[in-house]
């Protein structure tokens, strides 16, 4: 009993972990270019309502997931074009698309409501189908067994290629970057289009493999909590594939405790993925060395 | 001076022209969307139209609309003058409104003179208390009070949702969640004959208050001393820390008389589903208003508005509510989109 326990929470850690550590990449890369994008839940709403319409309209979850991908990043690159472009505030802007999110998912969704999809296919992990309730707890659709490698994949291109360098001299100081020879405007939207990419998959994965299901709002403020991660992450992406699994973990714990029956409100509990973010944030503010993009959240007016 | 007068008309003229046509192409644009989505945005203007305009409930029922919206702005403003951006003003509804429950369901048998200033001053701390908590993490340097007023907005609903799913429940009305209802003396009067609650009177209140604070007072000139650059305030002496949780607790408490309205004008009880996102949307008023107090009206009034075609949406061509934050944020694209940096958010 208490090791079923144990691996239903493990379990579906990983599983409600993954959306998260997506958006927490997307959110990653922007910042590391200097771009704060709180937007990121709309994004999320977007892909969510997105993924969730195509998979109904095709049948096919997979077009479901690339379509949510590629309408994330269409939909970022709005915001991208306000930050970059027109120089807008980037916690105005990305607020307002926060907004646009809410609004077009809801338009987005509404006819699906209810409809019924198949999902991400699970796959079980070769080896383990011989035990019948161990292998269904523990085979997880493709988008899971990717995470950790694309969190690796962002790093590698953060760190080891030329284009995460000039990336990062942008979101550290793009004065120094355009003196250089290279154009931040451009870079900030690539790395723009990248975490709008990573925000629809997010999204989907929500609702194409974890509720089968469209509601509207149905995110929950994991935009926000993934904002959070990145911080909590340091900016570093494999950091993130931490954060990601504890806050997966504090999700499955109420809902399995909910399943087992304790005697809690669900609403106390609903509280602890929020509460987390809140205690995280407050411990990392006492350390008060900074590793945070030097230029982020700045406007770059050029160089005169 | 007659010649300066007319100048500042016809800047402002200008201004307001240049806004109508930006909320014009919004309008549109919308439109557009809502076409190709098959509905009739048409008709759902004209319906709104005719249903704010035609007669005087639908014209009271925007007014009624509109107080949480001016309550939730002035509490975005005011921070934003000190360059702190409270956007928490929906989780300070929900406290504000929760604590003034506690008071009218402990205190109901009290007369209303009684009840009535207690029930808002519990509000107040309510709120205030709430977006404190934000407030103390920013003035201790640990925590960015826009990240931490954006999850604080989804703690207090849950709050909320707790004590009427729990001790507060009403046990005559099993099917439905939520509080007993508020005894008489614990209800908001209305103006004669209307649906105009007494709530108006405390967002213009509150809405001179601010212009006043901002405009005639030292404590206005030093809080925009410390948003233009709050180092060299702190060299000069003044208590930034104080300031900053000083500031965010009437921000806060603003924002939590909107609950108060709400639960005991509106509702008369606490209910889940207690707004339909009000403070977000006076973060937005607040924004495009840029922070003046006679701005905050128009912007109150144009988002009310809009929110009245969101309602006639939802009515007649069962679209849902949220839709209409499409409309909204258009208008905010627009704006971003012209003016480099905004006004409220530097």
């Amino acid at each position: 009993m208490n090791t079923a326990l144990i691996v239903g929470v493990v379990a579906s850690s990983i599983l409600s972990g993954t959306s998260l550590l997506y958006a927490t990449l997307g959110e990653l890369v922007g910042e590391r270019a200097g771009i704060v994008n709180l937007g990121l839940e709309g994004i999320l709403l977007i892909g969510a309502a997105t993924g969730f319409a195509v998979s109904v309209l095709t049948g096919n979850p997979y077009i479901g997931l690339i379509a949510a991908a590629v309408a994330g990043a269409a939909v970022n690159l709005i915001f991208a074009y306000l930050v970059v472009e027109r120089r807008a505030n980037q916690l105005a802007a990305g607020l307002c698309l926060m907004f646009f999110g809410l609004g077009l998912s809801a338009l987005i969704g509404r006819p699906f409501i209810g409809a019924l999809i198949g999902g991400l296919p699970r796959m079980p992990l070769p080896g383990l189908a011989v035990n019948g309730t161990g292998a269904r707890l523990l085979s997880y659709d493709i988008l899971v067994y990717l995470a950790a490698p694309t969190a690796g994949l962002i790093w590698w291109l953060l760190f080891r290629t030329r284009w995460g360098l000039v990336l990062r001299a942008v979101g550290e100081n793009p004065a120094s970057a355009y003196a250089a020879g290279y154009r931040p405007a451009s870079l900030q939207y690539q790395a723009l289009a990248l975490a709008g990419f990573m925000g629809g998959i997010a999204g989907a994965h929500i609702s194409i493999a974890l509720t089968r299901t469209w509601a509207e709002g149905m995110t929950g403020g994991r935009g926000f909590i993934a904002i959070a991660l990145v911080i909590f992450a340091r900016w570093n992406p494999l950091l993130a594939i931490a954060g990601a699994l504890l806050f997966g973990g504090a999700e499955a714990l109420q809902l399995q405790l909910q399943a087992a029956g304790a005697d809690v409100s669900p609403f106390l509990m609903n509280m602890v993925p929020y509460l987390l973010t809140l205690l995280v944030l407050i411990v990392w503010g006492w350390n008060r060395q900074s590793v945070a993009p030097a230029a982020l959240g700045r406007t770059f007016f050029g160089v005169e | 001076m007659p010649r300066s007068a007319a100048l500042c008309l016809e800047s402002a003229l200008g201004a307001a022209l240049r806004f109508a046509l930006i909320a014009l192409i919004a309008f549109g644009a919308f439109a557009a969307l809502l076409m190709a989505a098959g509905m009739d945005p048409l008709k759902a203007y004209l319906d709104t139209i005719l249903y704010v305009f035609g007669n005087g409930y639908g014209f009271s029922e925007l007014l009624v609309r509109m107080i949480p919206l001016l309550l939730t702005a002035v509490a975005a403003a005011l921070p934003s003058r000190m360059g702190l951006i409270n956007v928490g003003g929906e989780g300070q509804l929900y406290m504000g409104a929760w604590l003034a429950t506690a008071g009218a369901l402990a205190l109901a048998d009290q007369p209303a003179f009684i009840l009535l200033p207690v029930l808002t001053l519990l509000g107040f701390i309510g709120g205030g208390l709430w977006a404190l908590i934000a407030g103390a993490l920013r003035a201790l340097r640990l925590v960015n009070e826009t990240i931490s007023t954006l999850l604080l907005n989804y703690i207090a609903p849950m709050i909320v949702s707790f004590f009427i799913f729990g001790p507060w429940r009403d046990p005559q009305s099993s099917s439905y969640p939520q509080s007993p209802a508020f005894a008489d003396a614990a209800r908001l009067p209305n103006f004669l004959h209307t649906r105009i609650n007494a709530g108006l009177i405390y967002g213009l209140v509150c809405l001179i208050l601010y212009w006043l604070l901002m405009t005639r007072t030292r404590w206005g000139l030093e809080m925009r001393a410390i948003g233009g650059n709050p180092e060299a305030a702190r060299q000069l002496g003044l208590p930034v820390f104080r300031y900053i949780l000083v500031v965010m607790f009437a921000a806060g408490g603003v924002a939590g008389l909107a609950g108060m309205v709400e639960v005991s004008a509106v509702q008369g009880r606490l209910v889940s589903e207690l707004s339909p996102g009000y403070g977000f949307v006076g973060f937005l008023v607040a924004w495009l208003a840029g922070t003046s107090a006679s701005g905050i009206v128009v912007m109150a009034f144009l988002f009310a508005f809009i929110s009245s075609v969101g309602d006639i949406l939802q009515i007649t061509q069962g679209l849902p509510f949220a839709v209409i934050n499409v409309l909204m944020a258009a208008i905010l694209f627009i704006v971003l989109g012209r003016r480099p940096a905004g006004s409220l958010a530097r």
